[in-house]
């Protein structure tokens, strides 16, 4: 069962009551947003002083007023050297300055309209904030993403989590579709998804470069999810070829044709955000949820035992798997030289190696 | 230093302190240190370390701090918990000497820090004020919106609209100048109705340090839409700031509101036997006092996963800077954005195709808990370590200057040399001491690493000593020195700062090969005097501990400058620290070879030379 707290920045009206069932594009909540604001400097076009603003405005505060309406003028004794200050905007009044001899004038509010994400159940509302939608699903937790809430039905376009996703694979049925790649999406397949119009991408890695080429910029930190590119993009390992994680692909292509809900919305320092994958369940409400992912938090809780199935996170040995076969308790030297605590981890293939205990992440059961 | 609430924890300097728990709350980390009193001196006794805990599942700062001080429990054997509480005071006198603390005290930045949006009427002049006054407390700036800042009225505030501050510092004008252009900023900041990143509920503090005759109008237009703090001027008259009394307010605002809203805070502020300092500040706070103690000329970096701070104390003058996306984990892909791969790889001892090493750097950053296992991984990551220090120093070099827009009296030498108001005060050649904390520098598997990424990052000129923070523990010292001077001291100089060496580099530039400087080294423990020559393009280290002397005697060729002119001879004492004594002939400014193997050779032969990594030999 997951729950997502639906709240706007800012007061507004709640639309839905506890118990209601809701779809992820219905509206579960609206706000006005403040109108941007424009400063006129009267007193400078008029040519008077501050303090003497009053006596020339024609319009109050508070009053409305439409664009290019007269708000202040002077009252010269030759009607021909008469001059008008209009307003560049429509809007209201926000505020006059005798002091500055400005004048704010705020354009209408912007209507927000804040809608529920994922299908599923509302199960609190926060009085002029939002609400709570729980549903039961499976989830499935990116590393990193960019572009925001999107929906669409899942589509598995590649054979295998090793495949790289070609501009091929995506024809044009995937419109509107959480497209499923596999180990890397080069930059032709992403302006292929444009072009057909997927609502998202899902896949293994991608590099850098063309993350860059994508964006247009170099990402400095990590924090996205307002990316306007066309569509939303998942990277469940990281950055280069990397595989799916072998579990997240079959746990993806046992929902192929259901509707997932998905956010790249990334935040990794202050405040952790990760993207996700919501496959809401038919009827909302099985429990068990499944998931795949790496929440660090929740495992670095547990801590780690043998018998763990983990995931290499840093090279040399990146995106490799396996198992947990021994947790030697003392600080050990690493080719760095660096004394670090360290684990074994046991290959698929019989093989082992030594990795700092900060160098991988443990693999959730579906 | 003192904040709020400093009433309410006076009882813990009341007491003799032989036992005390500190903390530092960082934003993945929550590191603990253990310092008891041991026959009259102050020492650091054991370490612990756990995630900080200020996101979901927990959402409570002190879980953290508890599984930290756990640790330290385990080690030391000495009880501190009692379920959640840390047991105050020690229970010495009742016959249980190895249970309970004296004191607990602690540091944050937790949550991203403090972050702050300043303003004042002429950019350069009270806006750098307010920025050197927020910088000083600890802040983040994000933003320095001035009346000349060139940006359009509704771009201001739009500006403020979004970048939602943890609180916002106003200045401008002098006390009984023009109050116009700061009652227009406060038109503009009323307008855009800014809201704080933290807590829908609460106000957003801001403190007004500007022009006094315009107190009563920010009221009018503040008042009711900010939790509005009236404070001193900070730039009085134009030829003088006064920067304290609105640092003191951050201080206090940070406290009160800021990180009241911040997951279990209220909880540590209970628990804590004294004000909570933002780290930064309480670094700052150390920095400050090694550099006045000993009249000292001093930079200070803190280079940590988010952000690289910079203090530095130059002829009593104290200034700090904070590059806030100059770091070595979440903010690593944004070293490779501003210096650029070419700047990165020419620190590189080793070929690596650009795609690699692109992708290597954002799995960094998505993944910023990770650990160089592998000899080249940890050359990149001190490649880029190299860069943040040099890019976060350009920035501190920008800040830390003299009082822009005041005219000087001058002298006819003075115009000769062209100075201006607010050229920068840091002067590399009255450099002193450099002192290096944080992850990369205070963990690097070989001290010498630490020295060549401060010596490569800040190239200093002439006779310049090196130190670093053992196990990063300056945070806890700086405000630990708020409620015991002496226990900070003793801490800081037996088991924090640990001398690297001294590093002598003549100022020129020559061919590789030609002579540089010829030099004479009487040690004072009785070695035989060393004699040479310095060419360009060496790099010679040699022994000489933290407690040895040498007198070092350096003639230059007539090009080459090593403080007192070209070609004239400079003699000094130097001390020796963990790495020695190292002689820079590389030049300075340093300049690579810009062919690329020409650069390898260089780099490699230059890292053999001060035995900086391990060879194939040895692994």
């Amino acid at each position: 069962m997951v729950r997502r707290k639906r709240l706007l920045p800012l007061p507004g009206t709640v639309l839905v009551n506890v118990g209601e069932e809701v779809r992820a594009d219905s509206p579960v909540a609206r706000a006005e947003l403040p109108g941007k604001v424009q400063a006129v400097n009267v007193a400078n076009l008029l040519g008077i002083a501050p303090d003497e603003i009053r006596e020339y405005l024609i319009k109050r505060e508070g009053e409305p007023v439409q664009k290019d309406e007269v708000i202040a003028e002077n009252k010269p004794l030759i009607k021909w050297f008469k001059t008008e200050v209009r307003s560049p905007i429509q809007g209201t009044i926000e505020s006059v300055s005798t002091v500055t001899g400005q004048v704010l004038l705020r354009e209408p509010p912007r209507l927000l309209e804040l809608l529920a994400y994922i299908d599923g159940t509302v199960v609190e509302v926060h009085p002029s904030q939002g609400v709570t939608v729980e549903t039961a699903c499976s989830l499935v937790q990116g590393i990193f993403g960019i572009g925001g809430e999107t929906w669409g039905n899942i589509a598995i376009a590649v054979k295998s989590p090793e495949e790289t996703l070609t501009p091929e694979h995506l024809t044009p049925d995937l419109k509107g579709k959480v497209v499923v790649g596999g180990a890397l999406c080069p930059i032709e397949t992403m302006n292929k998804a444009k072009d057909v119009g997927v609502a998202a991408l899902v896949v293994g890695g991608i590099h850098d470069k063309d993350l860059r080429a994508l964006l247009g910029y170099d990402l400095g930190v990590a924090i996205t999810g307002t990316e306007k590119v066309g569509f939303t993009l998942i990277l469940t390992e990281g950055f280069g070829t990397i595989p799916m994680a072998a579990k997240t692909f079959k746990l993806l292509s046992a929902h192929a044709g259901r509707k997932a809900s998905v956010s790249g919305a990334t935040q990794i320092r202050a405040g952790v955000i990760r993207p996700e994958i919501i496959i809401p369940r038919p009827d909302h409400t099985t429990s068990s949820p499944s998931r795949e992912g790496k929440d660090e938090g929740e495992h670095a809780r547990e801590g780690i035992k043998v018998g763990d199935l983990v995931r290499i996170i840093r090279d040399p040995l990146f995106g490799k798997i396996g198992e947990v076969s021994r947790l030697p308790p003392d600080l050990q030297k690493i080719p760095t030289e660096s004394l670090v605590r360290v684990l074994e981890v046991r290959f698929p293939d019989g093989s082992t190696a030594v990795i700092p205990r900060a160098n991988i992440e443990v693999i959730e059961g579906v | 230093m003192t904040a709020p609430g400093q009433s309410a924890h006076r009882h813990a300097t009341d007491r003799p302190l032989n036992v005390i728990v500190a903390t530092d709350c960082g934003s993945t980390t929550t590191k603990a240190i253990l310092i008891e009193n041991i026959v009259d001196e102050y020492r650091q006794t054991y370490r612990g370390e756990a995630p900080t805990t200020v996101e979901a599942p927990f959402e409570d700062v002190t879980k953290g701090v508890l599984n930290a001080v756990a640790e330290i429990e385990e080690l030391s054997g000495r009880k501190i918990l009692d379920g959640e509480r840390i047991i105050t005071p020690n229970r010495a006198a009742q016959g249980e000497p190895n249970v309970g603390v004296d004191v607990y005290i602690s540091t944050s930045s937790a949550g991203g820090g403090l972050q702050m949006m300043v303003t004042g009427v002429v950019q350069n002049m009270t806006g750098e004020s307010a920025q050197r006054a927020a910088l000083g407390a600890g802040a983040i700036v994000i933003d320095v919106l001035a009346s000349n800042d060139g940006r359009l009225p509704h771009e201001k505030i739009e500006r403020i609209r979004t970048m939602r501050p943890d609180m916002i510092l106003m200045s401008g004008g002098t006390d009984g100048g023009a109050i116009t252009h700061v009652v227009e900023m406060a038109e503009y900041i009323a307008a855009a109705e800014p809201r704080p990143r933290f807590g829908s509920t609460y106000t957003l503090p801001l403190i007004y340090a500007g022009n006094k005759e315009a107190r009563e109008q920010i009221g009018k237009i503040l008042g009711k839409k900010t939790a509005l703090v009236i404070t001193d001027n900070i730039r009085p008259v134009l030829e003088r700031e006064n920067l304290a009394p609105a640092r003191q307010k951050i201080h206090d605002l940070f406290l009160e509101h800021v990180m009241a809203q911040a997951p279990g805070y209220k909880k540590l502020i209970e628990m804590a036997g004294a004000p909570i300092m933002p780290t930064p500040a309480a670094v700052g706070l150390i920095m400050e006092t090694i550099a006045k103690r000993q009249h000292l000329n001093l930079i200070g970096v803190d280079i940590g996963g988010a952000t690289t701070d910079v203090f530095s104390v130059f002829d009593g003058v104290f200034n700090r800077t904070v590059s806030a996306n100059l770091g070595l984990s979440y903010s690593i892909s944004n070293v490779l954005a501003e210096a650029g791969l070419a700047n990165i790889m020419r620190w590189v001892p080793f070929s690596i195709d650009e795609q690699t090493l692109r992708n290597r750097i954002k799995n960094k950053m998505i993944r910023p808990t990770t650990i160089p296992q592998t000899l080249d991984e940890l050359q990149v990551e001190q490649a880029i370590a190299r860069e943040a220090l040099r890019l976060a120093l350009i920035h501190h070099k920008s800040l830390a200057t003299g009082l822009k827009g005041v005219q000087q009296e001058r002298t006819i030498s003075d115009i000769f040399e062209q100075q201006t108001s607010g050229r920068t005060l840091i002067d590399m050649l009255k450099l002193d001491l450099i002192v290096g904390s944080g992850g990369i520098l205070s963990h690097a598997p070989r001290r010498v690493q630490s020295m060549m990424m401060m010596i490569d990052a800040y190239e200093p000129l002439g006779f310049t000593r090196l130190s670093v923070d053992s196990i990063f523990m300056m945070p806890h010292l700086g405000v630990l020195s708020t409620v015991n001077e002496k226990a900070a001291t003793d801490v800081f100089v037996r088991d924090c700062m640990i001398y690297l060496g001294a590093c002598i580099a003549p100022i020129g530039q020559g061919k590789d090969g030609e002579r540089c400087a010829d030099y004479a080294i009487a040690f004072d423990d009785g070695r035989p005097e060393e004699r040479g020559t310095l060419r360009f393009g060496d790099l010679r280290v040699f022994p000489l501990t933290q407690d040895q002397t040498a007198r070092v005697t350096m003639q230059p060729a007539k090009t080459v400058d090593l403080g007192e002119g070209p070609g004239h001879a400079v003699s000094r004492d130097v001390q020796g620290g963990v790495v020695g004594l190292l002689l820079d002939g590389r030049g300075r400014p340093l300049q690579l070879p810009t062919n690329h193997a020409a650069r390898l050779t260089a780099l490699n032969r230059w890292y053999k030379s001060v035995d900086l990594y391990p060879q194939p030999s040895d692994r």
